[in-house]
């Protein structure tokens, strides 16, 4: 029972002061002055004053990297579900690109009882598009779906020949699960390390033009129209980007889009230093290009907030820039982080952010959660909207430490994450 | 016998030498001014000086280059230092071993300054904040070669006197050359107006905020300028072609004898080497009355030693 | 601030050295002037045209600069880096007598340093330290053969020689 918090639930347009009580790991009733008789029953004995508070579905981050299977030294689904909750998210949908990739009905599977094992999070995943993402065979798509993948993806990598790609979405079309897209041209992106502009000519690294992204969802919006199929972009990082998206929803074309934290807070003046920490993938661009996505979300056309967590070993980030892999780890951070680049600049407010990370990633992956309806899983993030903290990466529960906001201050803390009505993570 | 001068004496504080897009017009005049007094050093004969007595130098050269790591080694033997040369072919980075392990691993046997040649951008920097021991950059990637940019000024301000309002003009692979950009910072900062000279697929399109203007015709620039400074044309690292022949290339950015007789009398013509006779520079202008080439090679050494000696006195500092 | 030499008292003691360099040196004997920069080598200059003048032949002149000889190049310091600058010395040394000349003589070090840098540059006959001032505090086993104003100046003092071609005036001073 969670008492007196403000509650938002835009699945639901609920925003208001009042009661959430879960019952038997279900959310049984949400309304102001909920009756003490009817919350007597051990199940739902325990009550979380949520004064001052926000209480919203619990979050839900559809683009993890969590490592495991083959690189569990970075991150496993055990360390990388820990980090989720303790950040407040109750769902999280892993990435494919793991070692061996997620290609079939048993990979699909090992994740998921993997994540079941933690007991944290619900642990989602996507299956690549293509066999080990080569981009020229289909993958099993069909099983995948079956097993339960959420979505497919060969992220990491986009795929390069447009006729696989037509084919991929048409296949899909089977199935109703989204097809999402690394956008990347690699002839355009060569071997580019961060965004192609005066600091890359000045630090003398290759960059990687803005048209690397543009090109190739330009063409993928050309084939949604084709195929009327789901499609989502990810991580979308330039104007140019935003431009595509904003005339396709004028279309009505079944897209939607992602955006990262570190794409609305950082520039490519980050990389001055050469510290591997500003490495990744898509690139840190240009002030005008965050201004463009801030404009985008107020305007409603981006649908979900994603952390892209990405984590990797420090011996694997101390080589030189040109060397060093891609990735920035924020998941434990990240919900500080939307505050600052969102709320604190009046970009959104709380329903508005809150939106972007519930009923917004459901929907586009389809699942029942990211909200407080009545019978729904008893998911529940309450949140301290005023509280100011310093992220410390040493407190991480998370394997990875390779995240540039250490020192940050952010305001906005998770007081307590519940999954199927289990307190997962407690604050204090 | 304690020196009284009139005013603040200037102090160089600099441990490392990474770039000259950081240093001020008076830092590097300053170590210009110093590689004076160290040119008669190599001309006596007698041609040390204790300076580095007792301390180590190590050229760290993961890439090719007999010029550079000479120059550099030829700079710390006539101040007396110990050398140590590491080329990669030979060293354990082909086995696998990343920079930071073969840093830390010189830095364990005790060294006091490292000159770093690598191809990746940023590796001097790396180094610089890995390890305790000076760091100079010799070339990374596509960044910076100061010590180039350095002994380019140094044989323009001898012969010219000032670079102030000098034009100059750099010609040739630009996007690629570390010497342009160490050239264009140290150039414009004494006060010349640098001219990048090539075709578009060689030139960086994101000149706009650097203080450099560009032209895609030699024959339209080279009477205006009072030093031309060739770069060499690197075909074996060329990906993509960017222009279709070497003939081609030469036919419109080549400097040939015609186009000397265009240029103005007194021009300086400059190469950092090698030359590729005959592509970017007809033999007759590399051998001619207006090249520099091999006082620039001279000059190197002299140049070199200042930095040597000037880092190797930062980092006594407060110690 | 102390006036311990005067303009005039300075002239007098460069004639004094003049005469006493020459009486000792049988006149067909080959001598140069080398000034320690940077105030030696003003009085390695004055030196040299008085004994040219006297001598009725060219006495060339030097000038030496000490500081890549230095022994303290190495140790830590926390300010004041010597800046290197420029010898010029344009004739041969090789057998003549080198009179080296600097304005203060204190703890020895300098005059060290100068025979060091002098000996990379050739073989001298010999070499004579001539200096304006000679105080006490030496450090090292080193003495001046021709020395002008003697010093007593104590150890923690600073004895400052000025030039009209440097600092305006001639004057000697003890702080």
């Amino acid at each position: 029972m969670i008492k007196d918090g403000w509650v938002i639930d835009p699945a639901n347009k609920v925003d208001k002061k009042c009661d959430v009580l879960i019952i038997d790991g279900r959310i049984a009733e949400v309304a102001e002055n909920i009756q003490k008789s009817k919350f007597a029953t051990p199940s739902s004995r325990e009550v979380i004053d949520a004064t001052g508070k926000i209480v919203a579905p619990g979050l839900i981050d559809i683009h993890v990297h969590f490592r495991e299977p083959g690189d569990e030294e970075e991150e496993t689904i055990a360390s990388g579900s820990a980090a989720a909750v303790a950040a407040g998210f109750t769902s999280v949908v892993c990435m494919p690109n793991t070692d061996p990739p997620i290609e079939n009905e048993t990979d699909v599977e090992y994740i998921h009882r993997k994540g079941r094992q933690t007991r944290k999070t619900h642990v989602y995943t996507m299956g690549a598009i293509t066999k080990n993402r080569e981009g020229v065979e289909l993958a099993e798509m069909g099983f995948m779906a079956e097993a339960g993948a959420v979505g497919f993806t060969d992220d990491g990598r986009g795929v390069q020949d447009p006729t696989v790609m037509l084919r991929a979405l048409k296949y899909a079309a089977m199935f109703d699960k989204v097809v999402a897209q690394h956008c990347q041209d690699n002839s355009f992106a060569g071997d580019g390390v961060m965004n192609s502009g005066f600091y890359s000519t000045v630090l003398g690294l290759p960059g990687i033009d803005a048209l690397a992204e543009e090109a190739m969802l330009w063409r993928d919006i050309q084939l949604v129209k084709k195929t009327n199929v789901r499609y989502h972009a990810q991580h979308i990082s330039t104007a140019g980007s935003v431009e595509l998206i904003r005339a396709a929803k004028k279309e009505s074309l079944p897209i939607t889009c992602e955006v990262t934290p570190h794409n609305l807070l950082l520039t490519e003046e980050c990389c001055v230093e050469y510290d591997t920490n500003y490495k990744v993938n898509p690139p840190l661009r240009t002030e005008s290009d965050i201004k463009a996505l801030k404009e985008a979300i107020a305007e409603g056309l981006v649908d979900a907030l994603v952390s892209d967590h990405a984590p990797h070993l420090q011996s694997e980030k101390e080589l030189v820039f040109l060397k060093a892999p891609f990735g920035i780890a924020s998941l434990e951070c990240a919900l500080g982080l939307y505050v600052k680049a969102l709320i604190e600049p009046g970009v959104l407010d709380w329903p508005g952010l809150i939106s972007l990370l519930t009923a917004g990633p459901a929907g586009i992956i389809g699942i029942d959660k990211g909200t407080l309806g009545k019978g729904k899983q008893g998911d529940v993030t309450v949140i301290d909207p005023d509280a100011k903290y310093k992220i410390d990466v040493n407190n991480f529960r998370s394997k990875s430490r390779n995240c540039p906001y250490d020192g940050w201050t952010v305001t906005g803390k998770v007081e307590r994450t519940i999954v199927g009505g289990e307190i997962r993570f407690s604050a204090d | 016998m304690a020196l009284r001068r009139k005013g603040k004496q200037f102090e160089w504080k600099h441990k490392h030498l990474l770039g000259l897009r950081d240093l001020s017009a008076e830092e590097i005049t300053y170590i210009l001014d110093t590689a004076e007094g160290f040119e008669q050093i190599s001309t006596r004969a007698v041609k040390k000086a204790p300076a580095l007595r007792g301390k180590v130098v190590v050229n760290l050269f993961f890439e090719d280059s007999t010029r550079t790591r000479n120059s550099f080694a030829l700079a710390a033997s006539r101040l007396s230092a110990d050398i140590i040369e590491f080329t990669e072919k030979v060293s354990s980075v082909s086995k696998g071993e990343t920079l930071l392990d073969t840093a830390r691993n010189l830095e364990a046997m005790g060294i006091d300054i490292v000159v770093i040649r690598h191809s990746a951008a940023g590796a001097a920097k790396f180094l610089s904040k890995s390890i305790n021991a000076c760091v100079v950059n010799a070339g990374d990637g596509y960044c910076e070669h100061p010590t180039q940019g350095l002994l380019d000024v140094y044989t323009i301000r001898k012969i010219k006197g000032s670079l102030k309002g000098l034009k100059v003009a750099i010609v040739g692979d630009i996007m690629h050359s570390r010497v342009a950009s160490s050239n264009m910072w140290a150039m414009s900062k004494l006060g010349a107006e640098v001219i990048f000279v090539g075709p578009p697929t060689l030139v960086p399109a994101q000149t706009g905020r650097l203080p450099v203007s560009v032209s895609y015709s030699l024959d339209e620039v080279i009477e205006k300028v009072d030093v031309i400074n060739m770069l060499r044309v690197q075909f074996e690292r060329l990906g993509g072609n960017p222009f279709p022949s070497v003939r081609e290339y030469s036919h419109y950015f080549g400097l040939t004898v015609e186009r000397m007789k265009r240029a103005k009398p007194d021009i300086l013509v400059m190469h950092p080497g090698p030359i590729n006779r005959g592509v970017e520079i007809e033999s007759e202008v590399a051998d001619g009355q207006n090249s520099v080439i091999l006082e620039q090679v001279t000059n190197g050494v002299a140049v070199r030693m200042a930095v040597l000696f000037l880092v190797n006195q930062a980092s006594n500092i407060n110690k | 601030m102390k006036v311990i030499l005067k303009s005039e008292q300075i002239g007098q003691i460069l004639n004094d050295l003049t005469n006493r360099i020459i009486s000792e040196k049988p006149k067909k004997l080959n001598i140069a002037t080398v000034g320690i920069r940077s105030r030696g080598e003003i009085l390695a200059q004055r030196l040299s045209s008085h004994l040219s003048k006297e001598l009725g032949k060219e006495v060339p002149c030097g000038t030496l600069d000490i500081t890549l000889y230095r022994d303290d190049l190495n140790s830590p310091h926390s300010s004041a880096q010597p800046q290197v600058r420029t010898t010029e010395i344009r004739f041969d040394i090789d057998e003549k007598i080198i009179i080296l000349v600097d304005d203060v003589l204190y703890t020895g070090r300098s005059a060290r340093a100068a025979m060091d840098a002098l000996i990379d540059l050739g073989r001298p006959k010999a070499i004579r330290l001539a200096v304006l001032v000679d105080r006490i505090g030496r450090e090292f086993p080193i003495q001046a053969d021709y020395a002008g104003y003697k010093s007593d100046a104590a150890p923690g003092q600073l004895v400052q020689v000025n030039l009209t071609e440097s600092d305006g005036k001639d004057e000697v001073v003890v702080e």
